[in-house]
Parts: structure tokens; C-alpha cells; sequence
């Protein structure tokens, strides 16, 4: 799946990010393989998306989000 | 002894540029670095008889070298001589902040690390081994809790007293050194190179992490409980449309047009009659005197009573920026604003441009891409600023008594829908291929440093200082002259050079039902400081008591009930002529700021150009469609 399709309060693991302008921004802001990120919540027209990553909050909207792929964490 | 050099480094939000006001005060210089648009902050102080400098750097997340502040970042660290790098890092958020740490010190800067606002990450229950941190590293650190004497003063006692050349990188981190060496000596591409520097920072970051933090009982902030109601669902909505009603009511009725209104009686009244008896009693010859009442005063006046309402809303929104719901509300109005053609970032740019549009404009520095960026500055312009109100206010009352309020408020919404339209309009012509990109850290809620709320006021208003002793002095000298004179020397206001050009210019009104020369004269001087169209309006109709308050717009309006001005509008062509007012070429002011922002004349000219044909052609629709339907 991917972070596009995360709902508030999933815990997820980043598996990788596709290629896309925002790749480098993304992993910089702390979404590498491996980084658990939780869904926080979501703007009052559903996007953009909030998620906690690395003990602070982030915004993106849905459309970057699709780029990064993540499982369901345990 | 030398002065001491020392540079602030960190990411946004971690309150540096707070410790940096609190060591320097207002000891400091705002300047720009050359050939960008990145506000550069000098400061100065002295401690322990030792002279210190301290460069406030732009706060940046890497320092990748992809933007202009990430470039200065690198630059300066890797160009000057510095004594001290202060690598400000906000406790709470530790883990990410350490990337930029990490990064400064694989290009071998030394740094000293500041855990500030280490109370917030306390109550957080995230707790922070110093001395392990310390190991972990092989750099100085130090904890500082944000705004407080206290630390201010241990800052620079650390400052004046460690000596970096004693400190080295620990062997972990010298391995991480190596291994990043190692990396950009592959032979891969340098997307791919990135990419693997970006995961080993990472590593390094979660051995320290690992070694000196524990954040086995963090809870959740007050920020999350906060964010349920203020950033989540359609709640959050209405509350920000509260609080936007909430800071327009402090600026316009409640706080700044008080004061305003004070300042033009002082001004318009007692000093115009004092510098008049003065300048009398003097001997003075009678045209000196009327140029510096009529003109300068007059002139200067009625820009200085704006001062109070622009600075009042630029401090409620600097308020906002600093308690970190600014961050919330670009979240929430993200998707309304790409809707527009704009972004979420956008919104605070655009609520200054309803004081003024020259700090509105510079705003859009904020922005993530260029085309953001530009469409930003280029659509500021259409809004209300200060300095239009007046004339919607006064055009209202005058021919529109019974609606007033309505009419000035339609024609708010007139210069959203335009601004919004023109959005539209640029990101699918000039701008169609460039991308909207939006990343955004939504910073903890904390009550904002006073001092830094302040100095951020002054720093966006004082533009406008400047603009009422420069421009807006020159502006009023030249009008009138151009009112008084003509080129066979003094003479009445209708024969003057004012006249002439105002009724040339008015012949490009002939179908928007006020080809008059006197209005033509008042918009033309309305491109040199919106804030003389009423007042040449004033001078030519020879209205007296007239007064750019907006607040006093009924009296003013009564002032001119007696004079040509009532008979030579209808309600129809007043309504077109403020639709044109609205819409029509930014003041010099702001095209000035335009040039520098987006980077060039070629710009200038074009929203001088689009702006004034766009106020045309819609003038010319409102006046021509209320004919057929018979106004």
C-alpha cells in the first residue's frame, strides 16, 4: 500500500519511495526505509494528510504521499 | 582583543532566531545576502569586555545546496572565519534536527550544539543524556529553555569560554565520515549517491538517538490535543474564520483605527495649524507655506495615519507565526487555495496584502516553488490594501449611503475574486509547467517570544515608514507642483500640468462614464501611493476637512456633496471608478518590490500592464452591463 491510503491513527513502515522531485525532501524530512511514521489526521477536505515521523508532525499532501510505499506496522 | 565570530545554525522552528534576538536585542542589522531575496541577520554584543558578532543564518532543514537559504548555509560556514557555529536544535524533535548536525560535520565544522527549549521535550518525557550526547558526538553541548535571562547568559559565558579547536568528531562519527567518503566515491548516480547519504545520516543518527536520548515515556503533546479541534475535520474551518474576523476587528476597529484615528487628528488638525501659524508668523512666502501644509503634510499625513493600522495587523499575524498555528492554518486551507490556483503557504503572504502589499509581497519568500512564488506576488496586488480602503469607503458613502458598508465589502470580494481569477489564469498560461509542491512542518503551539514578535512587526512595517518619508514626500512635492504650476508658471488648478495630464488620461475613460480630468488626475497619482487618490480628489474638487480615514468617510463625503464631485459621478460610473481603483497598476511602492522579488523589470512591467488592462476591461463591463439594465 501506500501513505495515500493511510487513515488517522495507523502505524506504518516506509518501504521505499518511487522517484519523484520530492524524493530527496522526503527522505531528508526523515521518511527513509525502515522509519515507522503514524497517521495523525487529515485536513478538513481530507488532503493534505498529517503523519508523525521521527517525534514531530508533518504535512504532505495526499498525491506525494502516493509515492511512498509503506506496510502496516506491528 | 579580536571580536568574537559566532553563526546560528538550525532548522526552522527550533526558536533560534528568539536566541538570537534575546543575545543581541535590537543590535541588529536586516539586510539581504547579495543576489537573493534571504533576509541576512547581523547582530552585535558585548560580554565580559569581549565585542561579539552573531550572524542569525537561515533556518533550513539540510544543507543540500538545493535552495537559496541551503546555499548561504554551507557558504558562509565553509567561506568565513568563525570563532563559534551554534548548531540550535530543538529538543523535542531531536532525532530530525540531528540531520543537519550530522551533515555540518562531515563537512568538518566544528559545532556547539544547543538543546534549546529542553523544558517542552522534558514535559514531553523526552529525556536527553547531555554528557552521553556529548560522547556520542565528540562536540560541546549545551541546554537552553528558549526565552530566559538565565540562558541567555549561559550562552555567552559558553561562548567567550570554549575554545572548539579542543574538540574532535567521536570515532563514530569519524566512521561515518569515512563511509560518506566512501559513497560519493562510487560510481553510481548522484540521485542514487544522495539517497544513500541521506539513510546513513540516518543510522548514525539512530545510534545516537539509541545511545543518549530516552524517549521510552514520551506522551502525547498538548500540540496533538490541540490540533484534534484547531487542524482536524470541518471544525477547524469556522475557527479560523473566527480568529481571522478576531485579528481584522483588533486592526480595524478595536486597536489600530483608535490610534489611527488620534494620529490624523494630531497631524491634519493641530500640526497643519501649528506648522501654518508657524511658518506665518515666520514670514514665509504664502506658496512655501501652502506646499509644506497642503502638499508635504497633507500628504505624508495621510500615509503616517495608516502607520498604526498596518503595524497592528502585522503584529497579530507575526503572533499567529509564532505560536505555530500559522503552520496550521496553511494546513487546513491547502486544498481550497490549490483550488485557486495558489497554496496553503500562501494564505499568510495574502492576509498582509489587506494592510499593505509591499511586505505581502516580499511574504512569498515563504513559498516552496517558484511558481507558487510568483503567482503569489503577482496576484497580492488586487486585494484591499489599506490605502484602497479609503477610497472604496469614501465612493460608498458619497453615492451609496444607504448600502455603504455592502458596497466596501463587495468590493473586498472583488479583489479576492480577481486575485483568485488572475491565479487561475497565470498557473495555466506563463507558469503551466511548473509543479506545486507542498511539504510542511506543523511546529509544536508555543507562546510566542514578545521580542521576536516585535521585531518581526517592525521588520515587515517599517517598509512602510520608509515609503511615507521617501516616496510618498517626493509624491507630494511633485503633485503639487504639478497642481499649482503650469509651464508658464503659477496658476489655477485648472490650467495646471495636473490638469492636463489628468485629462489625457481620462480620455482612456470615455466608456467607463468618468472621463474627467480631475479623475483622471486623482488614479494617476493613485500609481505613485494609492493614498493620494482621495486626497488630489480633495485638492481639485477643492473639498475642504478631507480625510483619508476611512472611518471618517461619511463626513468626508459631506464635504464633497457641495462640490463637483457629486455631480459629475453617477452611482453607476462611482461604482466603475471603484472597481477600476480596486483592480488597477500597484503603487510604485509595491512595483518596486516586485522588481526585486520576482526578479527583474521585465516583471514590473508586466503586472503594471495586466493589472491596468484587467481594471479596464471589468470597469468598462460594470459601467456598460448597469446601462442596459438601465442604472
Amino acid at each position: 500500500m501506500t501513505l495515500k491510503e493511510g487513515k488517522p491513527g495507523m502505524l506504518l513502515k516506509v518501504q521505499h519511495i518511487h522517484d519523484s522531485e520530492l524524493k530527496e525532501r522526503l527522505m531528508t524530512m526523515g521518511l527513509t526505509p525502515g522509519t515507522r511514521v503514524r497517521v495523525l489526521r487529515s485536513a478538513p477536505f481530507g488532503d493534505p494528510m498529517a503523519i508523525g515521523v521521527r517525534s514531530y508532525s508533518l504535512a504532505l499532501r495526499r498525491a506525494d504521499a502516493e509515492k511512498v510505499e509503506v506496510v502496516m506496522a506491528s | 582583543m579580536a571580536t568574537l565570530a559566532v553563526a546560528l545554525t538550525g532548522n526552522p522552528n527550533t526558536g533560534k532566531s528568539t536566541i538570537f534576538n534575546e543575545l543581541t536585542g535590537a543590535r541588529q542589522k536586516i539586510g539581504n545576502w547579495p543576489g537573493v531575496t534571504v533576509d541576512k541577520k547581523v547582530g552585535y554584543t558585548r560580554y565580559k569586555d569581549r565585542a561579539i558578532s552573531i550572524v542569525d543564518l537561515p533556518g533550513t532543514y539540510s544543507v543540500n545546496a538545493r535552495s537559496p537559504e541551503e546555499k548561504i548555509v554551507i557558504d558562509y560556514l565553509m567561506n568565513n572565519k568563525l570563532d563559534l557555529v551554534m548548531d540550535v536544535v530543538d529538543s523535542s524533535n531531536i532525532e530530525r534536527n540531528l540531520f543537519l548536525t550530522v551533515q555540518l560535520l562531515e563537512q568538518g565544522i566544528p559545532l556547539l550544539i544547543d538543546l534549546n527549549m529542553q523544558d517542552d521535550a522534558e514535559r514531553r518525557g523526552i529525556r536527553i543524556d547531555v554528557k552521553k550526547l556529548e560522547e556520542a558526538i565528540g562536540m560541546p553541548v549545551v541546554e537552553t529553555v528558549g526565552r530566559s535571562s538565565k540562558s541567555t547568559r549561559k550562552l555567552l559565558d559558553v561562548f567567550t569560554d570554549t575554545v572548539m579547536s579542543q574538540y574532535h568528531v567521536s570515532a563514530q562519527v569519524q566512521e561515518h565520515i569515512d563511509r560518506v567518503q566512501a559513497i560519493r566515491a562510487k560510481d553510481i548516480p548522484d540521485s542514487s549517491k544522495e539517497e544513500a547519504l541521506i539513510e546513513a545520516r540516518y543510522e548514525l543518527i539512530d545510534k545516537i538517538m539509541a545511545q543518549a536520548v530516552n524517549t521510552e515515556h514520551v506522551s502525547q503533546s498538548v500540540s496533538e490535543k490541540l490540533d484534534r479541534y484547531l487542524a482536524n475535520g470541518f471544525l477547524a474551518l469556522p475557527i479560523f474564520l473566527a480568529i481571522l474576523y478576531a485579528v481584522f476587528q483588533i486592526t480595524f476597529t478595536w486597536i489600530g483605527q483608535p490610534i489611527a484615528d488620534v494620529l490624523d487628528d494630531v497631524i491634519n488638525t493641530d500640526f497643519v495649524a501649528f506648522m501654518t501659524d508657524f511658518l506665518t508668523d515666520a514670514g514665509v512666502a504664502d506658496w512655501l507655506v501652502s506646499l509644506v501644509c497642503d502638499g508635504i503634510i497633507a500628504g505624508v499625513g495621510a500615509v503616517l495615519t495608516f502607520v498604526p493600522l498596518i503595524f497592528v495587523l502585522f503584529f497579530c499575524l507575526s503572533f499567529l507565526d509564532g505560536t505555530g498555528y500559522m503552520a496550521r492554518i496553511a494546513f487546513i486551507m491547502d486544498p481550497i487555495m490549490r483550488r485557486c490556483g495558489l497554496t496553503g503557504k500562501g494564505v499568510m503572504p495574502l492576509m498582509m496584502g489587506f494592510g499593505c502589499g509591499v511586505p505581502a509581497i516580499m511574504g512569498a519568500r515563504a513559498l516552496d516553488s517558484e511558481k507558487d512564488r510568483m503567482v503569489s506576488i503577482l496576484v497580492t496586488p488586487f486585494l484591499t490594501c489599506g490605502a484602497k480602503l479609503p477610497i472604496m469607503a469614501l465612493f460608498a458613502a458619497m453615492f451609496f449611503p444607504d448600502q455603504a458598508a455592502n458596497v466596501v465589502f463587495a468590493m473586498y470580494i472583488a479583489g479576492v475574486v480577481m486575485a483568485i481569477v488572475a491565479a487561475k489564469c497565470l498557473g495555466a498560461t506563463v507558469f503551466r509547467d511548473k509543479g506545486s509542491t507542498f511539504l510542511l512542518e506543523l511546529p509544536p503551539y508555543r507562546l510566542p517570544d514578545m521580542k521576536t514578535v516585535l521585531l518581526e512587526t517592525w521588520d515587515k512595517g517599517k517598509g512602510y515608514l520608509v515609503k511615507a518619508g521617501t516616496i510618498i514626500f517626493a509624491a507630494s512635492v511633485l503633485l503639487w507642483v504639478m497642481s499649482n504650476y503650469n509651464f508658464s508658471g503659477p496658476c489655477e488648478i485648472e490650467d495646471s500640468i495636473l490638469a492636463m495630464l489628468g485629462s489625457w488620461m481620462s480620455q482612456l475613460f470615455v466608456f467607463h462614464g468618468f472621463a474627467t480630468w480631475e479623475a483622471g488626475a486623482a488614479l494617476l497619482s493613485g500609481i505613485m501611493a494609492k493614498e493620494t487618490v482621495v486626497a488630489t480628489m480633495g485638492i481639485l474638487y477643492g473639498a475642504a476637512d478631507v480625510s483619508t480615514e476611512a472611518e471618517d468617510a461619511i463626513e468626508t463625503a459631506g464635504a464633497f456633496m457641495n462640490t463637483g464631485m457629486a455631480t459629475s459621478f453617477t452611482a453607476l460610473s462611482a461604482l466603475a471608478f471603484m472597481v477600476f481603483s480596486q483592480l488597477y497598476t500597484p503603487c510604485v511602492t509595491a512595483l518596486g518590490t516586485i522588481k526585486k522579488e520576482a526578479g527583474g523589470w521585465k516583471w514590473v512591467a508586466f503586472s503594471a500592464v495586466y493589472m491596468f488592462v484587467t481594471a479596464w476591461l471589468i470597469s468598462l463591463l460594470v459601467y456598460q452591463i448597469g446601462r442596459l439594465l438601465g442604472f
